[in-house]
């Protein structure tokens, strides 16, 4: 007897299928059956009221540290996806640098497992490039392919040896996996705090110039026309890589950026109350840096937004600012921030945003969801406009709290998350 | 007027009228250091906590004579023989500490900032003793003292800062200082010891000794931060004292003759400054030590007896 399931009353977004209006959400056994238009339930439904809500394809994240195995303190795949679940995430993908290292088959085995019997949103592992993230040898890349993993990167450092890097993009070639860079050149960066400007200038922080990044996209462009590849440059953050990445997509180079919501709206000026939660990599950028990045959201330049939710405990935080750990937990706040700041704001409209949180994720990693298509697993991601919110990181399902944006007033909020048809969060 | 802060942690936040009322203040007391008894009772029943972790002779020590001629309880806190060799966080320590009701808490710490997450945590008065490469607001004071006291005002003084200005507290705190009371400030070294954007806080830059010191009434030589220095700044000790070492040769030939020759210390002799400099009739440098007391009287007394510490 097949079960059926109506999202009644809401406003349908859906930017794979051209889709935004009102529509009525019917869902058997878990998968889309079709989009109706507004009227009575089918015989037998369960009915959800989302009258007033903006119902749109499951968010996709495809930029998350779940640090399980080996950093259960900081986050595991069970906290970690309910705070994805909490904030309107129906999928992500977690990237490698645990302990040990997502480098080889059982560690991918592992966090597959682990999110079947533990967690509430799709996981989709990402494999290490190098052994030990070591950027000396390569990491057994074709069986980790084979084992799930959806992308290579060796995120929280850069791959330093070109000609390594050169070589992982051609082997990966034939699982069109694409490698994703955390671009930031060590020798230039060495040592830093925060972003080298005024700021650092008046702090006497230890700080990385722009070019640091800049140079390591500058780079990865480079590889990504030698060898064909496609290379995803995880979490952009100047102004030179979003004009780097601009004319080389105009050029026809298989290159791909993200986002994440905190460089969309914060500044170094953040720094200047020493706060370790205003510390991360790539750091908190100039004003100009931010303008740019939000003019590369809204021409498309930038792909996708992604939160690179880096959870890590209070005491990591708290202390002297440059002895802080680099990071901060994104998942429960994301989509509050690019309603209240980004999109109300004007500088993308709402569909667009919902297409950077779903079909365009998808798109870059190949990922089934993103669409609200019949017969698509029904991962659903219902918002309320209007809802009120303060961010509170005590209340955060995610076992870290430290996010910049604890306080912070907004309107706009994921208000319910199903997978497969499931209601996972509330 | 009269003082309303809690903490003195920069001098970026502080306007003009302040940083006079605590130079004011500062030579109001210089006289304590020439009484044969040597102990006022303004703190007494008041209680200081150095925390060093940082080593430091010169600031510590002007610290813990303040305290004592003020009659204050004074309790030295260093790093190295603490719990925090132990593996305790900086902010756990401060708890214990804030737990024991010290009124004033002196810190010396390696990282910009560490003054004001202090501040922030604990109820009682902080002082920032130097704080990474940020500021050191009481050595800037002691700076002020200094030069009003020989030139005999601020406004219009010509004042050139040598040396590693990026990897240097002393230089950023008397810059805020220097801009807001009416000084000309040129900072000078090898572009690589001079943070990028610096042109913001006001300053003119120069990257010739001989330029820098041309007309100004005061030069203030920085040592080489060798603790904070990356390495690759400059190619060796020996070049830079070559074109960077102030000598009697090149005051002689550049400078004004009523120059004043000032060092935070401590110094790195043939290296920024020959010995005949440092020794030598343009030098205020024992005066500077000298009014360090002074001044760190007097942020106690203001500290201790402001109402912000008191509420």
């Amino acid at each position: 007897m097949s079960k059926t399931l109506l999202l009644k009353g809401g406003r349908v977004i859906d930017p794979a299928n051209g889709v935004d209006g009102a529509h009525d959400v019917v869902i058997v056994d878990g998968r889309i059956d079709r989009l109706s238009a507004p009227g009575p339930a089918p015989k037998g439904a369960d009915i959800i009221d989302v009258s007033g809500k903006v119902v749109c394809p499951g968010f996709i994240d495809i930029h998350v540290h779940f640090r399980e195995p080996g950093f259960e303190y900081k986050e595991t795949v069970a906290s970690g996806t309910r705070a994805a679940a909490a904030g309107g995430f129906t999928a992500v993908a977690c990237m490698a640098n645990t302990h040990p290292v997502n480098d080889n088959r059982s560690i991918t085995d592992y966090i597959l497992a682990k999110a079947q019997s533990e967690g509430v949103v799709r996981v989709y592992p990402i494999g290490a490039v190098t052994r030990g993230l070591e950027g000396k040898e390569l990491a057994e890349l074709a069986e980790l392919a084979e084992a799930g993993c959806v992308a290579f990167s060796d995120d929280g450092k850069c791959v330093t040896n070109a000609g390594l890097y050169r070589r992982a993009m051609e082997y990966t070639l034939p699982f069109g996996t694409p490698v994703i860079s955390h671009a930031e050149d060590g020798c230039l960066a060495r040592g830093y705090a925060m972003h080298e400007g005024v700021v650092s200038m008046e702090l006497g922080i230890p700080a990385a110039p722009a070019a640091a990044e800049d140079v390591m996209v500058a780079r990865d462009i480079v590889l990504a026309e030698l060898t064909g590849a496609h290379v995803h440059i995880a979490h952009l953050s100047t102004a030179g890589a979003v004009r780097m990445v601009r004319e080389a997509k105009a050029r026809g180079v298989r290159v791909t950026a993200e986002v994440t919501p905190h460089h969309l709206v914060l500044t170094d000026e953040a720094v200047r109350t020493f706060d370790g939660n205003m510390k991360m990599a790539p750091p908190l950028r100039s004003k100009r840096d931010m303008e740019a990045l939000l003019e590369g959201l809204a021409d498309g330049t930038i792909d996708c937004i992604a939160t690179d939710h880096a959870p890590h405990a209070t005491s990591e935080k708290e202390g002297e600012f440059d002895h802080a750990a680099f990071g901060i937990v994104g998942l429960e706040t994301a989509v509050s921030i690019l309603l209240d700041r980004v999109v109300s704001a004007g500088v993308i409209s709402l569909p667009t945003m919902v297409a950077r949180l779903t079909k365009d994720p998808a798109r870059l990693l190949s990922l089934p969801g993103g669409s609200l298509a019949p017969g698509a697993a029904a991962d659903i991601t219902v918002l309320d406009l209007a809802a009120k919110v303060t961010v509170a990181p005590n209340r955060f399902k995610s076992k870290s709290r430290n996010t910049p944006f604890g306080g912070w007033e907004l309107t706009g909020a994921p208000v319910m998350t199903l997978v497969g048809g499931k209601v996972v969060s509330p | 007027m009269a003082w309303t802060r809690k903490d003195l942690l920069t001098m970026r936040e502080l306007d003009a009228s302040e940083i006079t009322l605590l130079v004011d203040t500062a030579a109001s007391l210089q006289e304590i250091a020439g009484r044969e008894i040597k102990k006022v009772p303004a703190l007494r029943g008041k209680t200081v906590v150095n925390l060093f972790y940082e080593n430091s002779t010169r600031t510590r020590t002007s610290f813990e004579i303040a305290g004592k001629w003020l009659s204050a309880d004074v309790i030295n806190f260093s790093a190295s023989g603490s719990s925090a060799a132990k593996g305790e966080s900086f902010v756990d320590t401060a708890k214990n500490i804030e737990a024991m009701s010290p009124d004033v808490v002196v810190v010396r710490h390696s990282s910009a900032g560490a003054s004001e997450i202090l501040a922030r945590q604990l109820r009682c008065s902080i002082v920032n003793a130097g704080d990474g490469c940020h500021e050191h607001p009481t050595q800037a004071l002691l700076d002020l003292l200094t030069i009003r006291e020989k030139k005999g005002h601020f406004e219009g003084l010509q004042v050139a800062i040598v040396g590693d200005i990026a990897h240097s507290r002393v230089a950023r705190s008397n810059i805020h200082a220097m801009r807001k009371l009416g000084m000309t400030v040129t900072v000078a070294g090898p572009p690589t010891l001079i943070p990028p954007f610096v042109g913001e806080l006001g300053v003119k830059v120069s990257h010739r000794l001989e330029d820098a010191i041309r007309d100004v009434d005061v030069i203030m030589m920085l040592r080489m931060q060798h603790e904070r220095m990356e390495p690759g700044l400059i190619p060796s000790t020996r070049e830079y004292s070559r074109y960077w070492g102030l000598t009697l040769d090149r005051l002689a030939k550049h400078a004004r003759p009523d120059v004043l020759i000032m060092h935070p210390g401590p110094v790195n002799r043939g290296v920024e400054l020959s010995p005949e400099v440092a020794d030598g009739p343009y030098s205020v440098i024992l005066d500077q030590v000298s009014k360090g007391v002074a001044v760190r009287m007097g942020v106690l007394i203001l500290l201790a007896g402001s109402k912000a510490a008191q509420a």
